[in-house]
């Protein structure tokens, strides 16, 4: 069962003639890693920056078409690009979280980093506030580092364990999905095992799309691979006949590494 | 060419110091008969140019040398001759206190009203405005910040001075008057300022917490106040420099009376100001405690930059 369903999505970036991303269909299956590949420039952040809309921090862009997002509780879907309230934003962005390229620790304590989504979510107790800490900490592999000095200041780690921060950050609010944008492209490679690891550990509790050019990465924790080019899905498919055997001609090129 | 240039660039940066201390010498140098005659007590004493009789103020004058006792202006070396005129024998006081606490409290106004003023503009125009709304306004701002203070002055008095006192009460040109003018003088620059360092917060960042379901005033509280946090509080360092020392629009506005004001409506002395209006008349011990009062200026303007020098160099290295 997918839990985003991408129909018809087409979008343009403001004072842009030209469509950046064109007819897009695609579900985000529950419960399940689904990476989009494609060269450079074909619109794969800005398929996963629709997806939360944080596009909408900046005016202008035009969207088309629809993502329907999974009401974990009542099971219906609702459009996420019917949103126009800001409280409705907030809901969007608690329910789909986003990783960054690059780690982006916030100016406080590594405590308060994890807390600080319950805490404008308004989760005052004490208490639950650090439980809720410690099991993202831990959910995230870094609570066994960062124990002893919780009350420490984020910018301190090291870029791997800020990373993992900001997947603790992000886990700790129970997100539906996450969506990860090439998040160990700026990381050696130990950190990027780590990270892969826990995204693979993730997928029992929420379901995950990533932004990728490793494509061993694609292959060895996607379950599902979307390959773009150009603003056009080209292929979607289980990652292994992605991989092993694509419908594509284009699609076999970029993964044998012809372009790209 | 390497070593000439390096010559160069050594013996300039040799002059700026020479410079200061030259500066800071000849203010001493100055200062130094009315230190002498008056110590620290200066600073706690509210009486300017003051005769008083000799004997009465034995507390103050015991231990102070002859360069104190002035018969005549002109010639402050003149040793009285205190047999012959002893009913007669006075000596003129000179104290600090009402141009400091003046200087200080101006500065405190005008802080305390542009600060929050100047931190929702910036907030606006880093953070609300659109682009071309912003690049307007804070291009409108930058002007403002550019008008010489003179100007600032005289429309305090003409426009600002009238509307204060009938808002207020009071007089017109007051401690309150100059104060609230000299916030809106440092208003703009601290204002760009702040935009400035509010606007180096990195994008991500910012998407970062908006990700997580932040509001735009959540935004603004724990994200970017947090990361521009020194170049906000360098900005209101660098503005309280400039408030501390600003002469012509304080002098238009603050009513330049030697008394301590009860209130904040009462026209008082700062310390610019009282060098400006009295140097022109001012000889001997007078002119001695006018330079006096611009070394304690000095110092405390040095002070407060290089606080704020060493509070940017440790968060640099930080
Ligand atoms: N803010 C923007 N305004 C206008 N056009 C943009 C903007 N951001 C991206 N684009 C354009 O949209 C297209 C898709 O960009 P996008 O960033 O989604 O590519 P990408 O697949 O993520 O590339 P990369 O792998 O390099 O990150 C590109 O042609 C890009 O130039
Ligand atoms: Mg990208």
């Amino acid at each position: 069962m997918p839990v985003m369903k991408i129909k018809n999505f087409s979008f343009t970036y403001a004072g842009v003639e030209a469509p950046s991303l064109k007819n897009i269909t695609l579900p985000i299956e529950k419960n399940q890693i689904t990476a989009l590949i494609g060269p450079s420039g074909c619109g794969k952040s800005t398929l996963l920056r629709s997806m939360n809309r944080i596009h909408d921090l900046y005016p202008g862009n035009k969207y088309d078409g629809k993502i329907n997002l999974l009401d974990l509780e009542t099971g219906k879907y609702n459009n996420i690009l019917a949103i126009k309230k800001e409280n409705e934003f907030i809901q969007l962005r608690q329910q789909v979280g986003m990783i960054f390229q690059k780690p982006t620790p916030f100016p406080m304590s590594i405590f308060d980093n994890v807390a600080y989504g319950l805490k404008i979510a308004g989760i005052k107790n004490k208490t639950e506030l650090s439980d809720r800490v410690e099991a993202s900490l831990k959910g995230s592999a870094l609570w066994k580092e960062v124990h002893d000095r919780l009350g420490k200041s984020a910018m301190g780690l090291s870029g791997g364990q800020q990373q993992r921060l900001c997947i603790a950050r992000a886990v700790a609010v129970k997100p539906e999905v996450l969506l990860f944008d090439e998040p160990t492209s700026a990381l050696d490679p130990i950190s990027t095992g780590a990270i892969e690891e826990l995204i693979v550990e993730l997928k029992k509790d929420v379901s995950i799309a990533i932004v990728t050019h490793n494509m061993q990465q694609a292959s060895r924790i996607s379950d599902y691979t979307a390959f773009m080019y150009l603003g056009d899905l080209i292929e979607y498919d289980k990652t292994e006949n992605i991989f092993l055997n694509p419908k594509e001609k284009r699609t076999e090129d970029y993964i044998t590494g012809r372009f790209g | 060419m390497e070593k000439l240039f390096q010559k160069i660039s050594l013996s300039s940066a040799t002059l700026v110091l020479v410079l200061l201390l030259g500066i800071f010498t000849t203010l001493f140098i100055s200062a130094k008969p009315a230190v002498e005659a008056f110590g620290l007590q200066f600073i706690t004493d509210q009486r300017w140019n003051q005769e008083i009789p000799l004997i009465e103020s034995s507390d103050t004058v015991i231990e102070d040398s002859d360069d104190a006792i002035i018969a005549d202006e002109d010639d402050e070396d003149m040793i009285l001759d205190e047999d012959d005129e002893e009913d007669a024998a006075t000596k003129t006081v000179f104290g600090g206190l009402v141009p400091i606490i003046g200087t200080l409290l101006s500065t405190l106004i005008a802080l305390l009203f542009a600060m929050p003023i100047a931190m929702g503009i910036a907030v606006f125009l880093a953070e609300i405005a659109s682009k071309n709304i912003s690049k307007f306004v804070g291009m409108a701002i930058e002007l403002l910040a550019a008008i010489p203070s003179i100007i600032f002055g005289m429309w305090g008095l003409y426009y600002f001075a009238p509307l204060i006192a009938d808002t207020f009460g009071g007089y017109q040109v007051s401690l309150l008057t100059a104060g609230l003018v000299l916030g809106v003088m440092i208003l703009p620059f601290m204002a760009a300022v702040t935009r400035d360092s509010m606007n180096t917060t990195p994008d991500v960042l910012k998407e970062s917490a908006y990700a997580l379901g932040a509001t735009k005033f959540e935004v603004v509280k724990d994200i970017i106040f947090p990361y521009s946090k020194t170049g906000i509080i360098g900005s209101i360092i660098l503005a309280l420099g400039r408030a501390l020392g600003e002469t012509m629009a304080v002098a238009f506005l603050i009513g330049a009376v030697y008394s301590l004001p009860d209130k904040i409506t009462d026209p008082t002395i700062s310390i610019p100001v009282a060098m400006a209006v009295n140097f022109g008349e001012a000889s001997g011990l007078g002119e001695s405690a006018l330079f006096y009062l611009g070394l304690i200026l000095f110092v405390m303007s040095f002070a407060v930059i290089s606080f704020a020098k060493f509070y940017f160099l440790k968060r640099g290295n930080a």
